[in-house]
């Protein structure tokens, strides 16, 4: 199997750079950084060790012997990326991409986020390393996740609420590219998932596989042998791809991305672009996209605003084409069900995204024999989600 | 196969010593009916092209005059479709050149090579596919090659040597020079430092050079034309048309707008040879 993607950033069919031409010099600039400085041994060192002293890895790979009874089928591992330093996966890619642009000698960051993750983890890095922050965070987002801009403020960064189209992710986007371009000679626009233009499916993709890697090897230690089963759930793809990449070549492990159904794909009201969009091209990249007769995109729909988001990562889009990966979609109930599950049987309280993987487990678990092995990625926490989880639940806090 | 009408356009004007004015419209703000009369309009004012804007849901290269009019433009439930049966009727009684201005997914969803046809068939001479440079064109490129078509690309600012030889190799009609880095509208033109790039690119560009983004009065089209072949102008047009939309002489204000705006790349003195 080829190395993917190829020169031009494609995944088969799928990724590329759907770009305005002005952005065009900034990508290939990017990628002639990234190309050169992931070979440099002290930038490797400088990653890794931010990595350890600082996000708190490498992180616990857990098996969760209360879930493997309760579900009464394959064994259950979680890797534990909730217990990295700002509750998420998402510090992996910000430390590598901060360091990069650090590097580049951008003095200027910006980022887009949707729940306010990927902004906080991108604020989390920049005050480390005094670098300017500015975030777009759909105007919606803003009023939703207060607590969120609360803290990329007390980081340091500053939050632009975007008003235009649906208000929410993509709009972020949509502004953090039209910044982008507009100081691209300044600025590094730091994106948080495997998504945009090449080389970001793959820079970040590269900075998550250190979940791969661990499992790998943690796997190995804990069963002297590798999964049956990798399980995460899919947003834009980063803790997915993160998981996946390193085991790609191994023909033994299946892979299962776990997409937001929302109020179910009949509905229309979901975030389940592969299970539920059609091929297209958004924000930089040709995938599968939500999107209407006319080629319009649509507004995604989930009870967890980190999978909200009306695309998918090229390199996701590719494993589905190729059937190398399975993807499934779990509703917004299944998923807060999970999350109740994990947090009775195992005093683990999942992020409603990871809920998503968990609910699929909950699923895949029992159809298989007891030796067999499920590794799932914990890709956060859930104290941000404590808000949703009680209104969900009718409780007022 | 007819000579394309974007050629013709140029060789026209050189022979008469003149720059193009061309004029951005978004398909259907307020709505088709008054696209239809605001086309006219445009023609009447002395429009020598028409960029047709084709709103799509995520403009992300365009400002906020731009992304406001694609908005209500999609609330009224433009499309592509729609557009082209508008073009084939506007060709019924004009030959001014139209080149669809958009992004690609609408026209990715359409079928690449049903839109070619289809365009041709309405009349379209040219387009301009904001979100695909040459890396991503050639799926595009191809049957639009094939139905007469010519793809206009962008050169920015930032384009190197390697950038300006990457676009030519598939660039048709006139290559469309974004004066600024920036989205549509959002910066005023430094007409100085644009006039050192546009000469600097003529070296490696065999086709005629619009400049555009960022132009709005009359005064800025007349230094614009002193070194450009086509002066662009979206955003001011686009805002006209938003302040006027309730207007009844909306088609006449828009008209002589547009004349205005001609006028003045006739007061640059004599095109360049």
């Amino acid at each position: 199997m080829p190395t993917l993607p190829d020169r031009n950033g494609h995944y088969g069919e799928f990724g590329g750079r759907y770009v305005a031409e002005t952005l065009m010099p900034a990508l290939h600039e990017l990628d002639q950084a990234y190309n050169r400085l992931r070979k440099d041994a002290d930038f490797k060192r400088d990653v890794r060790d931010h990595l350890r002293e600082y996000a708190g890895r490498e992180t616990p790979l857990y098996f969760a012997r209360r879930l493997t009874d309760r579900l009464g089928g394959a064994k259950i591992y979680l890797k534990r990326e909730d217990l990295c330093h700002t509750g998420a996966h998402k510090i992996n890619n910000t430390v590598g991409q901060g360091l990069l642009a650090k590097r580049m000698g951008k003095p200027r960051i910006i980022a887009e986020t949707g729940a306010g993750q990927h902004g906080v983890a991108t604020a989390t890095v920049t005050a480390l390393l005094g670098m300017q922050c500015e975030v777009f965070m759909g105007s919606e987002d803003v009023r939703r996740q207060s607590l969120n801009v609360f803290r990329m403020k007390l980081l340091g960064a500053d939050v632009h609420a975007v008003d235009s189209g649906s208000s929410t992710l993509k709009d972020a986007v949509n502004e953090a590219l039209r910044d982008w371009v507009t100081n691209v000679a300044t600025t590094y626009y730091l994106v948080g998932s495997t998504m945009g233009p090449h080389p970001y499916p793959r820079i970040v993709r590269d900075f998550q596989s250190v979940i791969g890697i661990e499992s790998k090897r943690q796997i190995r230690k804990h069963e002297g042998r590798l999964p049956d089963y990798l399980v995460a759930c899919i947003g834009g793809g980063s803790n997915a791809m993160g998981l996946f990449y390193p085991f790609i070549q191994e023909p033994g492990v299946e892979m299962v991305g776990v997409e937001a159904a929302g109020d179910g794909i009949a509905s229309g009201r979901h975030a389940a672009s592969i299970s539920g969009g059609m091929v297209g091209v958004l924000h930089g990249k040709k995938t599968y996209v939500l999107q209407d007769e006319l080629g319009q995109v649509q507004q995604a729909h989930s009870i967890s605003a980190g999978l909200d988001y009306p695309a998918v990562g090229p390199e996701h889009a590719h494993l589905h084409a190729t059937g190398r990966a399975k993807y499934e979609a779990v509703s917004d109930a299944e998923a807060m069900e999970a999350l109740q599950l994990l947090t009775a049987t195992e005093g683990i309280i999942p992020a409603l995204e990871s809920a998503h993987a968990i609910a699929y487990v909950q699923k895949l678990a029992p159809t298989l024999h007891a030796d067999q092995i499920i590794l799932v990625n914990l890709s956060g926490r859930g104290d941000k989600d404590m808000n949703t989880v009680a209104d969900y639940l009718g409780v007022t806090l | 196969m007819p000579q394309n009408r974007i050629k013709k356009c140029f060789d026209g004007l050189r022979k008469r010593g003149e720059v193009a004015l061309v004029p951005f419209i978004t398909a259907g703000d307020p709505d088709l009916d008054t696209t239809r009369g605001l086309l006219d309009a445009l023609c009447r004012g002395g429009a020598d092209m028409i960029e047709v804007g084709v709103p799509f849901s995520d403009p992300t290269a365009d400002g906020p005059a731009i992304q406001r009019s694609s908005a209500r433009a999609l609330d009224k439930g433009v499309s592509l479709p729609k557009i082209l049966e508008m073009i084939s009727s506007l060709r019924r009684k004009s030959d001014v050149p139209i080149v669809l201005f958009g992004y690609y997914n609408p026209i990715f969803h359409y079928g690449v090579e049903r839109f070619a046809n289809d365009a041709r068939d309405a009349g379209v001479d040219g387009l301009l596919v904001v979100d695909l440079p040459p890396e991503e064109a050639r799926e595009l490129y191809d049957p639009a090659h094939d139905a007469g078509l010519e793809m206009i690309f962008l050169l920015a600012p930032t384009s190197d040597v390697s950038r300006v030889r990457a676009v030519m190799k598939l660039a048709g009609g006139f290559v469309y020079f974004v004066s600024m880095t920036g989205v549509t509208g959002s910066k005023k033109i430094e007409t100085a430092v644009v006039e050192k790039l546009v000469s600097g690119l003529r070296e490696n560009c065999r086709l005629p050079i619009g400049v555009g983004f960022g132009i709005t009065t009359p005064e800025e089209v007349t230094q614009v034309a002193k070194f450009a072949d086509a002066v662009v102008v979206g955003s001011a047009i686009v805002r006209l048309i938003e302040e006027n939309s309730n207007a009844a002489d909306l088609e006449e204000r828009l008209e002589a707008f547009v004349r205005e705006l001609k006028n003045a790349t006739r007061s640059a003195g004599p095109a360049r040879a």
